[in-house]
């Protein structure tokens, strides 16, 4: 095998020098009816082409080179290339982590560089290491707020992302914790201000809200928090497009921010691994789930960086742990480390009004399709909009792909309110020539109707 | 300076080099820099505030701003502070510090499969849904159990998804019961696992041998217990020979068995927990499965369980829709299409968006492919051989708190050094200056002062002995100059660091 440094004389040698007869001798103590005595029925060993080849079909068989216009939670943007040349350096890739700080200082600084940009780019004034991602992120930011306040209830907007809001009821369902649901307004697909504020009340730890939300729409933040915060209720605000912090304005008035960073450099990857990460008011520190970098100095004085807090953790607090979570997304928060760094200040600004303009566009011209129409028109949105369709979803879509292009998401699958609505997003990478041919496809519909 | 001063001395594997120095990215930073360009926009350009008024950005967000090389030159530097597996042994007890194939990170980075939108039809998916189709074959056969969901995104994440199968199975049987059981050497994440899921926990006391001590199970499994949270091998790499009796004695009561999959490095193809009474248990890809820990992560945790859990497993669930179930797991697609099945009345519902990290996936059915029978079974007797190597040369020097054989890892205290004044964690660091890192410091807690070694298959003879060599140049030091060991280590960039200051006055951010 391969990966094994061991020659079989070599084996032999190390037997005699722990005074073993046979390797069998060293599993001896698995009781004999449960030893396997035969191959284990899966593939025989593969060469790295065979293994390489099996993968390539795969990704053949995918479906390639098709435009896209899903969004939904997951975002397809450019990727710079130095991504993955410096991810895959053995240090970073093969490292553990790092709680032997004096040898692993390149991952903690990282991670420090990682909470400092999250921090400003969210408004708040700390963020952790990560989660595992958006959906989680969000449900464990709802449990740190029931600890925070000693509340057991929130408050969710029904424009959270709906898997989001899924995980979130499995999180919760068995603590005897519960959630009230908040309708949409039905003109301008934001959180229905009149449901909210007799929704939350002084029973409520939090208000979860998503921003831009599931529809694509951006929340109003500020009266949001005015309503929670009367009531003695945090703020969470979720934001499964980490790009529209760009050109949207943080959240400021949140307590607790919940992102998914998958958009800062990170693969689709049919949806994972991403990098959720959990930012927020400084106060709100010692309940704060997962890991932390801190700075510190070593004997001679010289900077250096720790993981810190760790009395929050399941290895020192156990069943008390503010979370179970060890093993993050380390290496993907790395991603978005670095893809912060390759954008910079100016870039982010620029990458975002890039993804505002493209959607504008398609907005535009598809809904101007006739028998087409654009859903919550009105409210700010950034690059994700719903279409209406006269004609039902899964004929234009069969249509669609015919042409190699994958249209928008159904949402009846998730509204039943919204039968023939879909979910678009338009990203930078989005051309203006895919915009018009699936205009030109949309609009075919109507000749043959 | 005279030459004969500098010295440039070996201690056993290593010799120091320079490493360059590098600020906060931040501190690199100035205004006007770009590393990137953007095409020109082939859109209308837009008035983002008219566009978005009141929630525009106003202040932009205080990003970096470099030049491409200085970006490659901050992070390749930063990574020249690291250790890895790639430089050498990674003793961390617990952890599976194994090596990574690279031909994993190929893979995973190809077109078709990387670049797939998890809401792409399934139609369009049939590639990466026959990917994770044959994989999760391939860890059925290899746990010995009936299904599985590969949606957790860790082992913690695996073992919330674990406990919750078993609490909605009990209450299918109208009791969801009140407390877990978990052995006082488990994980820390057992019990924070068991809390989050609503239970209470209670501590079960090993045996004298570091096992579970059956009298006492028997005493404490009631009518109110709904799972054994057991690591097998145990923590301190011991399997537990009376597992059978285990099993029973909680099938009895009507309690399952559920196993912390962390230590499976030692069974893969040797012995399948789901032929030795396990009734759920979670798997560490990143561990056994060789996908990369990545400086704390990704990692991906599938649960496999018996058949009667089944239903219980989180939406969606991996379907085929016609064609004939196989009776051996080959590597070409088996007929019919694969598709997400959502309606499962008695699922315990989603864990995580979408259907897991699936990147990992991809690389652990690389390694598995790689492997074959054959190359997993050998793996599994080398991770053993090596534990057993190691423990062979060491234990005249350190004490054993259990003498029972040892699987993969082998679990030393530091009494004997203790009583010098030079304790584990000292020890431990003192090792950095040998080239190594690490073994698992002060776990489990069972033992006072434990050093958990385990050198997964890994290592070499050659690497294996480097690593004997300097534990016992160590030992030595103890005796000859302790204050050597209690003050290392003495070759890395910074000395020991003040963690009491860190957490005192959290610095968790940069500010110009």
């Amino acid at each position: 095998m391969r990966y094994l440094p061991k020659s079989d004389a070599e084996r032999e040698q190390m037997l005699a020098e722990i005074g073993a007869k046979s390797i069998d001798e060293l599993f001896s103590v698995i009781p004999e009816e449960y030893r396997l005595e035969r191959d284990l029925k899966i593939p025989r060993q593969q060469a790295e082409s065979e293994i390489i080849r099996y993968f390539k079909d795969a990704g053949q068989k995918n479906a390639t080179d098709y435009a896209s216009f899903l969004g939904a939670g997951a975002y397809r943007h450019y990727r710079p290339v130095i991504i993955d040349s410096l991810v895959q350096r053995g240090e970073f890739l093969t490292s553990y982590t790092p709680y032997q700080a004096e040898m692993t200082q390149g991952t903690l600084q990282a991670i420090f560089e990682f909470q400092t940009m999250i921090a400003e780019l969210t408004g708040m004034d700390v963020a952790n290491a990560s989660m595992y991602d958006g959906s989680t992120g969000a449900a464990e930011a709802v449990l740190m707020a029931m600890r925070v306040t000693g509340r057991h209830k929130a408050v969710v907007a029904r424009t959270v992302h709906p898997e989001y809001r899924e995980v979130l009821a499995t999180y919760l369902r068995h603590r005897e914790l519960a959630t009230a649901e908040i309708p949409y307004d039905a003109k301008t697909g934001r959180v229905d201000m009149a449901a909210l504020e007799t929704a939350v009340t002084e029973e409520m730890a939090a208000v979860l809200v998503q921003s831009p939300n599931f529809f694509g729409i951006i929340e109003d933040i500020p009266a949001i928090a005015e309503i929670a915060h009367k009531k003695g209720a945090l703020l969470i605000v979720s934001i499964a497009e980490a790009v529209s912090l760009g050109v949207v304005q943080p959240p400021v008035e949140a307590d607790i921010v919940s992102m998914e960073a998958q958009s800062f450099g990170v693969a689709l990857s049919y949806g994972g691994p991403f990098c959720g990460v959990i930012a927020a008011k400084e106060q709100y520190l010692r309940q704060m789930p997962g890991r932390l970098a801190g700075q510190t100095v070593d004997k001679d004085g010289n900077r250096g960086f720790v993981l810190t807090l760790s009395t929050r953790e399941q290895h020192i607090r156990r069943e008390k742990a503010t979370s179970n979570i060890c093993t993050n997304q380390a290496l993907v928060a790395l991603m978005a480390t670095i893809f912060l760094t390759v954008y910079g200040k100016e870039g982010i600004r620029e990458l975002a009004e890039h993804n505002l303009a493209k959607a504008a566009y398609a907005a535009r011209e598809l809904s101007a399709v006739s028998g087409v129409r654009l859903r919550f028109d009105g409210a700010p949105r950034f690059h994700e909009f719903v279409l209406q369709t006269d004609e039902v979803p899964s004929l234009w879509q069969q249509r669609l792909i015919d042409e190699r292009i994958v249209g928008g998401v159904e949402l009846g699958r998730w509204y039943p309110e919204l039968k023939d609505a879909t979910l678009w997003c338009a990203t930078e990478v989005v051309t203006r020539e895919q915009i018009d041919a699936a205009a030109k496809v949309l609009a075919a519909g109507l000749v043959e109707a | 300076m005279a030459t004969e001063s500098i010295e440039r001395k070996t201690v056993g594997k290593v010799r120091p080099h320079q490493t360059q120095n590098e600020g906060l990215v931040f501190e690199k930073s100035s205004p006007g820099k770009k590393a990137y360009k953007l095409p020109p926009l082939d859109v209308p350009a837009v008035d983002a505030s008219s566009l978005l008024g009141e929630t525009h950005r106003q202040a932009s967000a205080g990003l970096p701003e470099l030049s491409e090389i200085e970006i490659i030159r901050h992070f390749t530097r930063l990574s020249t502070w690291n250790y890895a597996i790639d430089l050498g042994m990674y003793p961390l007890g617990s952890c599976t510090m194994k090596y990574n194939p690279r031909v994993n990170e190929f893979v995973a980075r190809i077109e078709g499969l990387a670049e797939a939108h998890p809401y792409r039809p399934d139609a369009q998916a049939q590639g990466i849904l026959e990917v994770i189709d044959l994989l999760q074959k391939c860890l059925t056969e290899i746990t010995g159990m009936d299904a599985i969901t590969l949606q957790p995104a860790a082992g913690a994440h695996g073992e919330f998804t674990g406990i919750l199968l078993v609490r909605a199975w009990h209450e299918s049987q109208g009791n969801a019961r009140k407390k877990i059981l978990i052995p006082d050497s488990a994980h820390g994440t057992n019990p924070a696992t068991a809390a989050i899921c609503g239970y209470a926990v209670e501590n079960l006391k090993s045996n004298s041998e570091g096992g579970i001590d059956l009298e006492a199970l028997e005493r404490q499994v009631d009518s109110e217990t709904a799972a054994l949270m057991l690591t097998n091998p145990s923590t301190i790499g011991v399997f537990e020979s009376q597992i059978h009796r285990i099993a029973d004695i909680l099938h009895a009561k009507g309690a399952l068995l559920y196993m912390d999959g962390a230590n499976m490095n030692a069974l893969v193809g040797k012995v399948r927990p789901g032929d030795f009474g396990v009734d759920v248990m979670h798997l560490n890809l990143h561990k056994t499965f060789s996908t990369p820990h990545g400086g704390g992560g990704p990692g991906s945790g599938p649960v496999a369980c018996k058949r009667f859990l089944e239903p219980f497993l989180p939406t969606p669930v991996l379907v085929r829709s016609a064609g004939e179930p196989q009776s051996s797991v080959t590597i070409s697609a088996a007929p019919g299409a694969l598709h997400w099945e959502y309606d499962r009345p008695q699922s315990v519902g989603r864990v995580r968006a979408f259907y897991g990290n699936t990147g990992m996936f991809i690389r652990a059915l690389a390694y598995i492919l790689a492997n074959g029978p054959d190359g997993l079974r050998q793996t599994t007797e080398d991770a053993v051989l090596n534990a057993n190597y190691v423990r062979a040369k060491l234990e005249d020097l350190f004490e054993l708190p259990y003498k029972t054989a040892s699987m993969h890892e082998v679990v030393f205290s530091d009494k004997r050094q203790a009583a010098k004044g030079v304790k584990t964690g000292d020890f431990a660091k003192r090792l950095i200056d040998y080239g190594f890192h690490p073994y698992t410091v002060s776990f489990p807690l069972i033992v006072p002062g434990a050093l958990m070694i385990e050198p997964t298959e890994s290592e070499s003879k050659e690497e294996l002995d480097l690593f004997i060599e300097a534990m016992r140049s160590i030992a030595r030091e103890v005796e000859e100059t302790p204050e050597l060991v209690k003050t290392a280590p003495h070759s890395t960039r910074v000395s020991r660091l003040d963690e009491v200051q860190a957490a005192r006055k959290p610095v968790l951010r940069w500010r110009g």
